[in-house]
């Protein structure tokens, strides 16, 4: 065990899978001799030089759609886009092209491309640099879309995803980025070296996780929004409110076994993410919840996100995303229904 | 017809002409010197039987067999001459019209239809016949085609001197060439000196708009921006579409970089069955581009050669009836899968929600099933 920064472990985790594979190949803007304006990939260029740390022109159509091809002949393109409101130029390759490429080709083509991305906000940024665009991906077929929340699960979700054969929407909580944990670098090489390892890393890293155990309310949340629920558990038991947190580690799939087995024992659901409640992950949850545990509900459920507006000026976020207060509101709302 | 603009015919390459005489090329007449009488009756053949084929979907579509069709009426010699200018160590990203390339390199034309008969989206095995599957997004496959060029690069298959040596052929349109996404591949396909042909088939139609609301100059000019080599040729010329295409595969495959080729053609007959070109453009239009067929033109000069005898147009049209028949048959016999199969290959590894429906689906279907309505 060491202690790692999540960006740290997926750093680790990078480096892990270059050395394990040669045709993992990394791309994308700044990602070379600047390590990523994050640092993610800081040190990788001067240890695997620029044909495996590919600086590549400014242009995200291009680094997705050059990848596919790369795909198609064996090599395992992992994306860095730089921000999460940068991806749209490439939202046609990746749902149109990298998404559908596998169902086109009756299965003969695989493209293990796995897309790295800093989403979400908390960083006071300038526009575009803060948005959670996971939903609008989530409904395309084909991809597969993760969002670590620890250092651990940043280290193991980073190889696992990179060991897939789909392509992977990897969601990297960049307000998190800087949050210390304790990582086992051994599990994960383990998995993958034995047979069948990347049919297990992928079931895996498509499960979620209870980060608590509680018995009154679940919450649920991933990515940047565990460590909230984490927070709103506490102090919900400092009132006497038992919260189990369920982070849901993966998007899509979505893990709604889980979160319908614990909504099952608690009887009460809230959802907590930073994307637009509408029609977001949360809403389609709630439908599941309520398709599959609906006579051991308490309360409706709930969602906690953001607003349907644009993500508004930095001065602003702490208004427009999900806090503590608004979410113990949730859960006091659940609680007394 | 402005002498500047994209639909200038000044200036082509042409070894060919519309009379089927042989032209001079200072620069290219030696890459088509190994063009003998028998190769350009192979060109020949393959130019009848893809416009054979080509005339029978067009048929079935009117037939309410297939749901579209995509004529490659009028381009079969930029076509065929790039077809066989290929190796086998080569690979093509088609757009969606190359039908001609496709016969080059042995799809079995009939299998195309699959896809216009709504069966499946993709037709045949790409990796097999170093053909990608049809991209109907324009341009998209311009990116992919340059990564696949890339990786070639990576394996060491370039520039070695070897037959291993290969390149990539990408074939996209005129209205193509104003996506971001053609831009983009030219400029990753620049900078990493990508051994690729961006071939561009100057149909002179997006669907309705002419190549002068996509660009101002010739499409070839694009080339120099950035920094790409780019030859503009008649592309109803066999001849000349495969020494232009010989020379930047050539290119590309020596290690030498990307390349851009402009066959000038005329799409002949419509975008796809749904289109009506009546509305746009005109008889007269038709008639001066019916006069430079590309089949025509190579039956004078291999008729005047002694090489194309009666005999051979008779065989070739025996030939094309019975692609006929085949192309008639196979398209009635194609089974449907059972529905239950739209969940297959969406995924590599099993995804739940995939799997749920799934499930859920076989349980409706079964629920038919039980009350004998349903087989």
């Amino acid at each position: 065990m060491s202690t790692m920064t999540l960006a740290g472990a997926i750093n680790r985790g990078l480096r892990a899978a270059m050395d394990r594979d040669p045709k993992v190949v990394l791309m994308g803007e700044d990602i070379g001799q600047l390590g990523g304006v994050f640092r993610v990939t800081d040190g990788l260029w001067k240890d695997f030089g620029p044909d495996r740390v590919v600086d590549t022109p400014l242009a995200e159509s291009g680094i997705v759609g050059t990848a596919i091809g790369m795909a198609m002949r064996g090599y395992t393109p992992v994306l860095e886009i730089q921000f999460d409101g940068f991806i749209f130029p490439a939202y046609n390759q990746i749902t149109t092209q990298l998404a559908k490429m596998h169902y086109r080709s009756h299965g003969a083509i695989t493209l293990p491309v796995v897309i790295r991305v800093p989403y979400s906000g908390h960083i006071g940024a300038v526009e575009h640099h803060s948005e959670s665009p996971e939903a609008l991906f989530a409904h395309t077929a084909g991809l597969r879309i993760v969002s670590p929340a620890t250092p651990q699960d940043a280290y193991d979700m980073i190889q696992q995803a990179i060991a897939s054969p789909d392509p992977v929407l990897f969601l990297e909580p960049k307000a998190r980025y800087w949050d210390k944990g304790e990582v086992d670098e051994s599990r994960v090489a383990s998995q993958l070296d034995a047979d069948g390892g990347a049919s297990a890393a992928t079931a895996e890293m498509s499960r979620g996780r209870i980060a608590r155990e509680g018995k009154d309310v679940t919450v649920v949340a991933y990515g940047p929004s565990v460590r909230l629920a984490l927070q709103v558990a506490d102090a919900a038991a400092a009132e006497g409110t038992s919260v189990e947190v369920v982070d849901l580690r993966s998007i899509s799939p979505l893990d709604s076994d889980t979160v319908v087995r614990s909504a099952k024992r608690t009887g009460r659901v809230v959802v907590v993410h930073e994307a637009p409640t509408a029609f977001g992950a949360g809403a389609e949850l709630a439908a599941r919840v309520m398709e599959q545990a609906f006579f051991h509900l308490h309360a409706p459920v709930l969602r906690v996100g953001g607003f349907h507006t644009p993500y508004p000026g930095s001065k602003f976020e702490h208004d427009y995303l999900p806090n503590l207060d608004r979410v113990l509101d949730a859960v006091d709302r659940v609680m007394t229904h | 017809m402005d002498a500047h603009g994209p639909l200038s015919d000044q200036g082509l390459v042409q070894l060919l002409n519309r009379h089927g005489e042989r032209l001079e090329d200072e620069r290219f007449s030696r890459y088509a010197a190994d063009l003998d009488l028998e190769a350009l009756l192979a060109m020949w053949h393959d130019m009848t039987v893809v416009r054979a084929f080509d005339k029978e979907a067009t048929s079935l579509q009117r037939q309410g067999e297939l749901g579209l069709w995509v004529p490659s009426l009028g381009q079969e010699a930029a076509q065929i001459g790039a077809g066989h200018a290929l190796r086998e160590s080569d690979f093509v990203f088609p757009s969606y019209r190359e039908h001609g390339i496709a016969l080059t390199r042995g799809v079995d034309l009939p299998e195309i239809l699959r896809i216009f008969r709504g069966l499946q989206h993709g037709a045949w095995d790409a990796a097999e016949h170093g053909f990608h599957l049809y991209t109907l997004v324009i341009g998209a496959h311009s990116l992919h085609a340059t990564g696949y060029a890339l990786a070639m690069d990576r394996d060491g298959l370039v520039g070695t001197g070897a037959d291993s040596d290969g390149a990539v052929l990408c074939c996209f349109g005129d209205g193509a060439t104003s996506q971001g996404d053609v831009n983009e591949a030219l400029t990753f396909a620049a900078v990493n000196n990508a051994p690729i042909v961006f071939m561009v088939q100057n149909n002179q139609f997006a669907i309705s708009e002419p190549t002068t609301r996509q660009s101002r100059v010739p499409l070839a000019q694009r080339g120099s921006g950035f920094g790409i080599p780019a030859v503009r040729y008649d592309g109803n010329d066999v001849v000349a579409s495969y020494a232009v295409a010989r020379w930047a595969l050539e290119h590309a495959r020596s290690g030498q970089g990307p390349v851009l080729i402009e066959a000038f053609t005329y799409r002949m007959g419509a975008h796809t069955t749904s289109d009506d070109p009546s509305k746009y453009r005109s008889q007269a239009d038709e008639s001066y581009w019916a006069e430079r067929d590309p089949i025509a033109r190579l039956e004078t000069y291999l008729r005047a050669q002694g090489a194309l005898t009666d005999d051979a147009v008779d065989a070739a049209g025996v030939e094309a009836k019975e692609l006929g028949r085949r192309t008639r048959e196979a398209v009635k016999g194609w089974e449907r899968p059972p529905a239950a199969s739209i969940f297959d290959h969406v995924y590599a590894e099993p995804h739940a929600t995939v799997e749920a429906e799934r499930a859920w689906f076989a349980r409706y279907e079964a629920s038919f099933a039980d009350q004998g309505v349903h087989a």
